[in-house]
Parts: C-alpha cells; sequence; structure tokens
C-alpha cells in the first residue's frame, strides 16, 4: 500500500476520511494515536491543514488527497484530477444576511452594490457575475458571522452544514450557491504511471 | 528600492544556464540529426495569426499595439508560428519538411516552479507526413531527445483526440452545449462533474458506463485490446503507431484513452510526456492535420513541445531519487 502517498486534511473530514482508510485497508491507527506527527510512511499517509491538500497533490508531493468540493470550486485553476464524490463532509455554500428585511438587497437597490464578507472570495464573485448583481467583496479570515453584524458587510458567504451558527448569530439563508461534499483527487502525473495501485483503490471503493 | 520583474518571469544566473545549455545542445543534435532544421520566428505576431488557430487553452495572454495601431501578440507555442512560416517561406516545397526550434513562448498561466509566463520549449514539427508513419517518426525523435536530455524513467502518454469525440457521435449525443460541458470535464479531469453530466443525457446505463470508464483506461498494449465498437477506429489507429515503434520506444508508451489536450487544434494522436520524479508533465505533442489549411497550405503535421525547464527540474529530481 506504500506505493501511493495519500494527503489525508487534519479537519472537519479527517476521522471521516480515516475510517473510510480503514475499510479501504489502509491501518490509520498510528494517525489516530499520533496528534502531532505529519508524517506516516508505513501508512502512505501525511496530514496537514484541509487548504494545503491541494497543493501537496498538485505539485506530486502526495499522489492522491482528500478535500471538500468547497476548496476545488476556490481554486478551479488547479491541476488535480477530480476522482471520487465520497459522498461525506456534505455541506452548502450559502449567501445569508441578517434576518428580517433583506438588507443586501436593499443595499444593492439603493446604492448599486452590496458589501459581502466571505472567506471564498472567487466563489462569491462568480456567482454575483453569474447573477447579474454588483457585490464587493470584503475577505475576511476568521469567524465571517460577525462581519454583518457589526455593519461591516450587508451579507456574507459562507459554508454552512447544520445552519446552526447563521442561527445562533441571528443570520438566514438567502441563497444557496454549491453543494460540497468530500473528493477524492490526484495527481495527474501520479494517475497515469501508478495506474494499477490506485485503480485497485478505487475498485475497493466502489465495492463498499 | 528595489527593481522587480513581472510577475511569472525570472532571472536565469550562471549555474542553471550552464546546465540547461549542455542539455539543449544535446538535445539539438538529436534534432539535427533526425533531420530537423532549426528555425527561429518572431516572439511578436500579429493576432490575426494566433486567430486563425483554434488555441484555447493557450490562447496568447500578452498583447501590444504598434506604432501603426496593430494589434500584436507575444507568441503562446511554436507551432502557429511555424504553420504561418510553411504557408509562406515553403509554399512551393515539396513535403515532408521538418523543423525544429528553441524558443520561448508566454502565457498567462498561475506563476509557480515549472510554470513561468515566459518559457523555453524545445520541439519538433514534421509537415507533411500522414499516421502511422510520421507520428511514429516523431515519437521516436522525442524518445531520444529524452535520453539525450539524460531522463532515465520517463514515459510517454498516448491518447487520441478524436476519441471521444467519436464516442459521443456514436452514442447520439450530439447538443453543442453538452459535448462542450462533457470535453471541458473531461480537460479538467472533473471526473465526478463528467458522472453528473453524462447522467443528465439520459442514455441508456451500458452507453453511460462507457462514457464514464473509458476516459479511465490507461496502461500497456492490453488497454487497446478489449474496446467496445465504437472505439475501433481510434484503437486501430493507436494500434497502429505503436506497431511502428522500435522496442525501446514502444516500451514508454502508456496507452491513454483519458488524454484529451486543452489545445483546439490537435486532431488524432496526442501524447504527454511524465517522470515519476515529478508530478507534473513535461511535454505535449501530437497531430494538428487541419492547422495548416487555415493559412491555405492543407497538410497533415505531428510535432511536440518539450518545456525545457521542467524537463530541467525532472532530470534533478531523478538525480536526488538515485542518491537518497
Amino acid at each position: 500500500m506504500t506505493e501511493l502517498r495519500i494527503a489525508v486534511p487534519r479537519g472537519a473530514l479527517f476521522h471521516r476520511t480515516l475510517d473510510l482508510l480503514d475499510r479501504l485497508g489502509i491501518a490509520t491507527r498510528e494517525v489516530r494515536e499520533n496528534e502531532r506527527r505529519l508524517l506516516f510512511e508505513d501508512a502512505g499517509i501525511i496530514t496537514m491543514r484541509p487548504a494545503d491538500v491541494l497543493t501537496y497533490v498538485e505539485a506530486g508531493a502526495a499522489d492522491l488527497g482528500i478535500t471538500g468540493k468547497d476548496v476545488l470550486l476556490e481554486q478551479p485553476e488547479r491541476e488535480v484530477y477530480e476522482l471520487v464524490d465520497l459522498d461525506y463532509g456534505h455541506c452548502r455554500m450559502v449567501l445569508a444576511t441578517v434576518a428580517g428585511e433583506d438588507p443586501a438587497a436593499e443595499a444593492l437597490r439603493r446604492l448599486g452594490v452590496m458589501r459581502i464578507a466571505t472567506k471564498y472570495p472567487r466563489i462569491a464573485s462568480r456567482h454575483f457575475l453569474e447573477t447579474g448583481r454588483q457585490a464587493e467583496i470584503v475577505e475576511v479570515k476568521g469567524s465571517v458571522e460577525l462581519a454583518p453584524l457589526t455593519g461591516l458587510v450587508e451579507g456574507i458567504v459562507d459554508l454552512t452544514a447544520s445552519g446552526a451558527t447563521l442561527r445562533e448569530n441571528g443570520l438566514v439563508e438567502r441563497e444557496e450557491i454549491a453543494q460540497s461534499s468530500a473528493r477524492l483527487i490526484a495527481n495527474p502525473v501520479s494517475h497515469k504511471l501508478k495506474a494499477p495501485a490506485i485503480d485497485a483503490l478505487l475498485e475497493r471503493l466502489h465495492a463498499m | 528600492m528595489v527593481d522587480r520583474i513581472p510577475s511569472g518571469t525570472r532571472d536565469f544566473l550562471p549555474d542553471e544556464m550552464r546546465e540547461l545549455r549542455a542539455m539543449t545542445d544535446r538535445v539539438r543534435q538529436v534534432f539535427e540529426r533526425a533531420g530537423y532544421g532549426e528555425v527561429y520566428t518572431p516572439a511578436l505576431e500579429f493576432e490575426g495569426t494566433f486567430a486563425r488557430a483554434n488555441t484555447s487553452a493557450s490562447s496568447p495572454a500578452y498583447r501590444v499595439f504598434d506604432e501603426q495601431g496593430n494589434v500584436l501578440v507575444l507568441r503562446s507555442d511554436m507551432t502557429v508560428p511555424i504553420a504561418r512560416l510553411v504557408a509562406t517561406r515553403y509554399r512551393d516545397v515539396d513535403p515532408p519538411l521538418r523543423f525544429c526550434y528553441f524558443a520561448h513562448a508566454y502565457r498567462g498561466v498561475r506563476p509557480q516552479r515549472g510554470q513561468s509566463r515566459e518559457f523555453l520549449q524545445a520541439g519538433i514539427e514534421l509537415i507533411g507526413a500522414q499516421s502511422p508513419e510520421g507520428t511514429a517518426e516523431v515519437l521516436t525523435v522525442l524518445c531520444r531527445a529524452l535520453e539525450v536530455a539524460g531522463l532515465q524513467n520517463y514515459r510517454v502518454g498516448l491518447g487520441d483526440a478524436s476519441l471521444y469525440p467519436a464516442l459521443l457521435d456514436r452514442l447520439g449525443v450530439r447538443d453543442d452545449d453538452r459535448r462542450e460541458r462533457i470535453l471541458t470535464k473531461l480537460a479538467d479531469g472533473d471526473f465526478v462533474g463528467l458522472q453528473n453530466e453524462v447522467g443528465a443525457l439520459g442514455l441508456a446505463e451500458q452507453d453511460a458506463s462507457l462514457l464514464l470508464e473509458v476516459p479511465q483506461k490507461r496502461g500497456g498494449p492490453e488497454v487497446l485490446q478489449t474496446l467496445p465498437g465504437p472505439l475501433e477506429h481510434a484503437a486501430t489507429g493507436m494500434r497502429a503507431v505503436h506497431a511502428q515503434l522500435a522496442p525501446g520506444v514502444a516500451d514508454r508508451i502508456i496507452f491513454d484513452l483519458g488524454l484529451v489536450r486543452g489545445l483546439g487544434y490537435y486532431t488524432g494522436a496526442v501524447f504527454q510526456v511524465y517522470d515519476p520524479a515529478y508530478g507534473v508533465p513535461i511535454g505535449i505533442g501530437g497531430r494538428y492535420d487541419d492547422l495548416l489549411a487555415q493559412f491555405g497550405r492543407p497538410l497533415p503535421a505531428v510535432g511536440f513541445s518539450l518545456n525545457v525547464e521542467r524537463l530541467h527540474i525532472a532530470l534533478t529530481s531523478e538525480e536526488r531519487r538515485r542518491t537518497t
């Protein structure tokens, strides 16, 4: 199994990903028991922040990786193959504003532009471009929910799974922009040169 | 204050230049000995020259005006300028014509190592030679060039640009928008998106699974053995090319039915060069049997280009692997 190196994100997808790898016959006990280690040569696993998976797989430093569709949508120019929808880690990219009358719609009507905070500037820009609305994208790094509550922006574009965080902050979903779930991705060169190993893994995956 | 240089460009200092020069000198000898004379064309061409060719994924990114208001582009590849050159300078010369080049091309890529906006290409074009003989000749020169460059473990993926469109034809997928979306997913390597698009076609289950399974087929000659009817034509072409190759070249070939290049002008065989020590393709090539006609000299043609910087990275990566 060590012929393939798999990039595993330490984040929301971490435990479901390790469960999946267990079922595929890749031993993950060592990974579960070592919070701080990053490289597990025997299992062929490397762990990293979710945002880094694309970087490692694109460069061929990992043959395969697991990442969210949201990350792929935000960075469409990355040269990786998207092989399988793994059907876990489901969430949605939505436009949300404070409850009550929609302040974003009002800003658009009266000021011509709405201000939108997001960690996904490209998905957000594309969505407003495609729906013909002018929006000023404000990129924030931390809790996006804070931005509309303080008057920084009229709306946010963010990921939501259950909607709980939105509700707790008095925000309501106005539009769904995209759906996301975990994806198995591959480096294009590995996909060609390690075809037997990758296909064997896919076969086990499809048989599950 | 420090003066910057444009994004995606860089300076080359003597140690690197010496290595690059030694490598390209060896490659140039291979090209010349195989009968490919070196040509050079202007870095600037009229915009209309590139507009004639369907360059899609690699259309020129840099445009300037000259003093008369003409729009010029920095060339995004050498194949289009050489097609123009053949149609003008060699208008009455009998084919086949063989040219090689070592020249920079310019594209608006996202800069990273091995992906520069100004990059050196080393390549050949064989004009007026049909498949399979012409394709086999070019693949042979390609492998010899990679060997003298010093690569030991390279492989060449061989596919056919007409294969998937022919399959869509046979399955009755005629809607242009849908075909375009399917081919885009395929070129992007988005197999999940491909599955969704194919699912929306409403085809019989076995036809739909054919569309999904074919682009995943890659490997040795066994890949061509059990192909369904609609693929037989492309498979016959690939087998014919393979049959013409000497063992040392044939061993390097990986048949890849999912290989569809983003470049719009490829018509038949397409190939891509890989090395296990480097995660990015080192070179591409293929047949472009319709391109010369756009310049008024209808001739079949085939060629390849190597990205010299990537070749150098692959070479050093192979060396590092050998020593560790």
